[in-house]
């Protein structure tokens, strides 16, 4: 087992790199520069643009560009935002808590809603509990997020006035009126991506239980006499969790990367929104910081997704 | 307007006959700006206007928390670096110039002791330098005064190239001395008839020596106070997240008395101005909006919720239509759009003419923009009874029929008209944004009932208005019949915004197209009369030189006016804010109170 993650994690290494230096040349081909709207200002002397790009190394060549930020960034050194000229690891360290707090909840929503429905919904396929759910997890589904955000906040926000619709990353108040502000702030974005969440994977969990609930060791379990409630939660639903597993892990990094649409409609300053704003500024360092990070959170979750197999399916062995 | 008239009005204003913001008005009308109108004034010895202090609160503080709203997130709190207005706001609320424009163009004193005048010995009298008499007993929030030194620092810090200071333009030309303690002089190279650019407005804030002087130059990046800013602002600094939020408490030391109102400020950032406007003027959740770009029939309708409503501000942007003169499809020296080619119709003023008349500006006032667009047929800003007697806009198909048939251009058989084998196609682009589609819309409608086919074309505006040289849709390319977009009047003299008609600044492949004359006029007179303008000392000589290049752009029909934009902010009922359309939001946060 320990020389399996040993393996792996060299494994990890190349595709790292090779991700570092797609991630990096496309960024460098892709136009754009993020002292444009210097350019297009009259009141700034073209000198202190051509300055500013030679400060910070833009008009060297792409190589060099690339292998000085592979040594600051072994070395620990993420670099600076060209825009705000703030360190990438504390724009990115400052965005964090509330990115986890915010999608880390809505996972969280997504998952106590799909399991417990997913479950029930397969244990009696086609009964009234089992076609409502199905119909809702459709609608859930087929809704995108920023239609469902603007849904709410106009029901919630404009016509019944009770919750605000712009969220504070710091609320002023202390004690239990924090919490009370937080939760009143966080329930609609946490909605919003909860529920998209949880019907596609209640359509996910139904199916896996579907495919299990009808093998030959559940009639022999159950004609054994043990008791439903046994059958499913001991017999079933531990193997058919299997493949929600790996979707679940799959789904973590994004747990990190944000929402972007979310973010922008509810004003949640998370990491979807730093990316964004570094996208349509041209802030190289931030976009390569936040995916790579991304990067190394898919491959991380991988591994973790492969281990928990085998804790989960005993016939599947490391060597 | 000639040299003689502007003098006979300055004399009115002088013996009372005309009233001062009056004056202000006809030569903003006539394309100068507020500000320079209001120099004018002030070199032939009249005093400004005294705006009455509207302020009433009767106390410093317990105005609770003053929540303001920016669909752009501040990203960085050292305004000598600010790239955007965004950046410049956000450093506003704690750092502060000497002086600042009110909305008719009147020089306020912030941390100057007066504005200098001819009579206080301020201005010397070959226009070469002015004395800044600073303020006395203002400390900064760490509690050090505030003298001359610090001013002499902000100089010196910000005409450093290694520092690479965005408000270098303003200060690597100019000299600052220190007189004593309080007095600074600002020399110029050459007599210089608008003076107050160092050290006023959003350029001219004022950073701490103490704090900065160790970070000048190379190192300009390391400095602490880039991120925990210590001004003299009526506001203290709290926290600061780059993009997001910008929080500052109440400045009990203020050098205003009674000043400011509120207990703590928050400007938060992100999301669009849809939403922003709602936050303000529908839910009430936030104190004030930025830059509202919504149209006007949302924001009537957010209105009726009766939490807010819209501030209009006068200011100097103008969305425009440009007619490249030169032929955009086809190389000539291995350059589209090059000077040494000619367009196979609008080289032709009568079909410039007939352009012209087929822009509705009224419709595109009266059903896109509502109180956010005012039409115009000049680069003027105010309201009607100061319109320009030299040009006029008009809405006139008929008339444009006629002028195209006159000029030999003969419908076809599918209506569209020729004249030798070339029929009337143009390719029309702007950027992708609604409004701007609307307005296309309305054109081309207009155009076919002319016998011209328009092919509408939209760019996206981050590849529109980028400079990227591989890209073939940016503006400043140019490369197609016509363009539209909005031309802002960032500085307040206007000798930097008439250098885009110069031939020298002509968009082209040798300047990577960075030219900003991106509509390729060409005119003798025209650069004759503008490098007289740049020499000219006597100010109101210099406002009559730029008067007639305005005119000149105009009459010529190489651009059509349209619509001019002021700026558009959301405010809660209660909330008594002092706006002005030269100059920041936040350029009098002061004395912004709340009505009880």
């Amino acid at each position: 087992m320990g020389s399996y993650i040993f393996r792996r994690l060299l494994i990890a290494l190349p595709s790292l790199l090779g991700i570092s230096v797609v991630l990096f040349t496309v960024l460098a081909l892709a136009p754009g520069d993020p002292f444009e709207e210097l350019a297009t200002n009259p009141n700034v002397p073209a000198e202190v643009r051509l300055l500013l790009r030679a400060k910070f190394g833009l008009d060297d060549p792409i190589w060099q560009r690339y292998f000085r930020w592979l040594s600051a960034m072994v070395q620990g050194d993420w670099g600076f935002s060209f825009i705000s000229r703030v360190d990438v690891d504390k724009l990115i360290l400052q965005r964090v808590p509330v990115t986890l707090a915010v999608i880390g909840a809505s996972q969280i929503l997504a998952l106590l809603i799909a399991l417990p429905v997913g479950i029930y919904s397969a244990a009696k396929p086609y009964s009234w509990f089992d076609r409502i759910a199905s119909t809702l997890a459709f609608i859930g589904f087929s809704l995108p997020t920023f239609f469902t955000g603007l849904l709410l906040i106009y029901l919630f926000s404009i016509t019944l006035g009770w919750l605000p619709f712009v969220y504070s990353s710091d609320i002023s108040a202390t004690g239990w009126q924090w919490w009370w502000e937080q939760l009143r702030q966080s329930i609609m974005p946490v909605l919003v991506l909860g529920l998209f969440q949880a019907a596609s994977w209640t359509r996910y969990v139904r199916s896996a239980m579907l495919d299990v609930i009808r093998l030959d060791y559940v009639t022999t379990a159950r004609s054994k006499g043990l008791k439903e409630r046994v059958v499913v939660m001991k017999h079933v639903v531990r193997n058919a969790l299997i493949p929600v597993v790996t979707l679940v892990a799959m789904q973590m990094p994004a747990v990190f990367g944000g929402a972007i649409v979310t973010e922008q409609i509810f004003r949640i300053p998370g990491i979807g929104s730093l990316l964004i704003d570094a996208i349509l500024r041209n802030d190289t360092p931030v976009i390569m910081a936040v995916t790579f990070v991304f990067a190394c959170l898919v491959i991380f979750f991988n591994l973790i997704a492969d281990l928990l197999y085998g804790w989960l399916d005993p016939r599947i062995s490391y060597r | 307007m000639q040299e003689r008239e502007i003098r006979d009005l300055i004399e009115e204003v002088r013996v009372g006959k005309l009233p001062r913001r009056q004056f202000i008005g006809q030569l903003v009308a006539l394309g100068l700006t507020a500000p320079m109108a209001s120099m004018l004034l002030m070199h032939s010895g009249i005093a400004q206007a005294q705006s009455a202090s509207t302020y009433k609160p009767t106390k410093r503080g317990g105005g609770g928390a003053l929540k303001a709203l920016w669909w752009q997130g501040a990203t960085l709190l050292q305004p000598h670096f600010a790239s955007g207005t965004k950046d410049q706001e956000g450093s506003r609320i704690f750092y502060e110039p000497l002086a600042v424009w009110d909305n008719e163009g009147n020089l306020i004193p912030i941390l100057a002791a007066e504005i200098p005048t001819r009579d206080n010995g301020g201005l010397s009298a070959d226009g070469k330098s002015v004395t800044w008499k600073l303020k006395k007993g203002v400390n900064w929030h760490d509690g050090k005064p505030f003298t001359a030194d610090d001013c002499v620092f902000t100089w010196e810090y910000a005409r450093d190239p290694a520092t690479a200071a965005i408000t270098a333009g303003v200060y690597k030309d100019v000299k600052v001395d220190k007189i004593d303690s309080h007095t600074v002089k600002v020399t110029f190279a050459k007599p210089t008839p608008f003076w107050a650019s160092a050290f006023v407005a959003a350029e001219g804030m004022i950073i701490p020596k103490h704090l900065f002087a160790a970070y000048s130059g190379a190192k300009s990046r390391e400095a602490p106070a880039n991120l925990k800013p210590v001004g003299t602002g009526p506001y203290k600094f709290v926290e600061f997240k780059p993009g997001d939020v910008v929080r500052g408490e109440i400045n009990m030391n203020y050098h205003m008395p009674n000043r400011p109102y509120f207990d703590s400020i928050e400007m938060k950032g992100g999301g669009d101005a849809t939403s922003a406007a709602r936050a303000v003027l529908q839910t009430g959740e936030y104190d004030y909006a930025w830059n509202l770009q919504v149209e006007d029939e949302v924001m009537k309708r957010m209105e009726a919720g009766g939490k807010g409503k819209v501030h209009v501000i006068e200011s100097g942007d103008i969305e425009f239509i440009q007619l490249n003169p030169t032929d955009p499809f086809n190389e000539v020296d291995g350059e589209r759009g090059s000077i040494k080619s000619k367009h196979f119709a609008f080289s032709e003023p009568a079909v410039r003419e007939a352009m012209s008349l087929l822009a509705d500006r009224k419709g595109i006032q009266e059903f896109i923009y509502g109180r956010t667009g005012v039409a115009t047929s000049n680069f003027m800003n105010n309201p009607p009874r100061f319109r320009s007697p030299n040009t006029k806009w008009e809405f006139n198909i008929d008339k444009a029929n006629q002028i195209l048939d006159g000029a030999g251009w003969k419908r076809g058989s599918d209506g569209v008209r020729e004249k030798g084998g070339k029929k009337m196609k143009f390719v029309f682009q702007t950027s992708v944004n609604s409004i701007r589609q609307k307005e296309q819309a309305v054109i081309k409608q207009a155009c076919q009932k002319a016998g011209i086919e328009l092919e509408l074309k939209s760019v996206t505006g981050a590849v529109f208005f980028s400079s990227d040289v591989a890209n073939p849709d940016t503006y400043g390319k140019f490369w197609c019949d016509m363009q539209m977009y909005t031309t802002t009047m960032t500085q307040p003299d206007a000798e930097r915004f008439m250098d885009q008609y110069t031939s020298w600044e002509v968009s082209s492949k040798a300047n990577k197209w960075l030219g900003r004359n991106i509509c390729r006029y060409r005119s003798e007179e025209y650069d004759k009369t503008y490098r007289a303008g740049e020499q000219e000392l006597d100010p109101v000589k210099r406002a009559a030189l730029f008067i007639r290049l305005n005119d000149m752009v105009i009459k010529d029909n190489a651009v059509i006016p349209l619509i001019t934009r002021p700026r558009a902010r959301g405010a809660n009922l209660k909330l008594v804010s002092t706006l002005s359309g030269w100059d920041l939001d936040f350029s009098t946060l002061q004395n912004w109170y709340r009505e009880t």
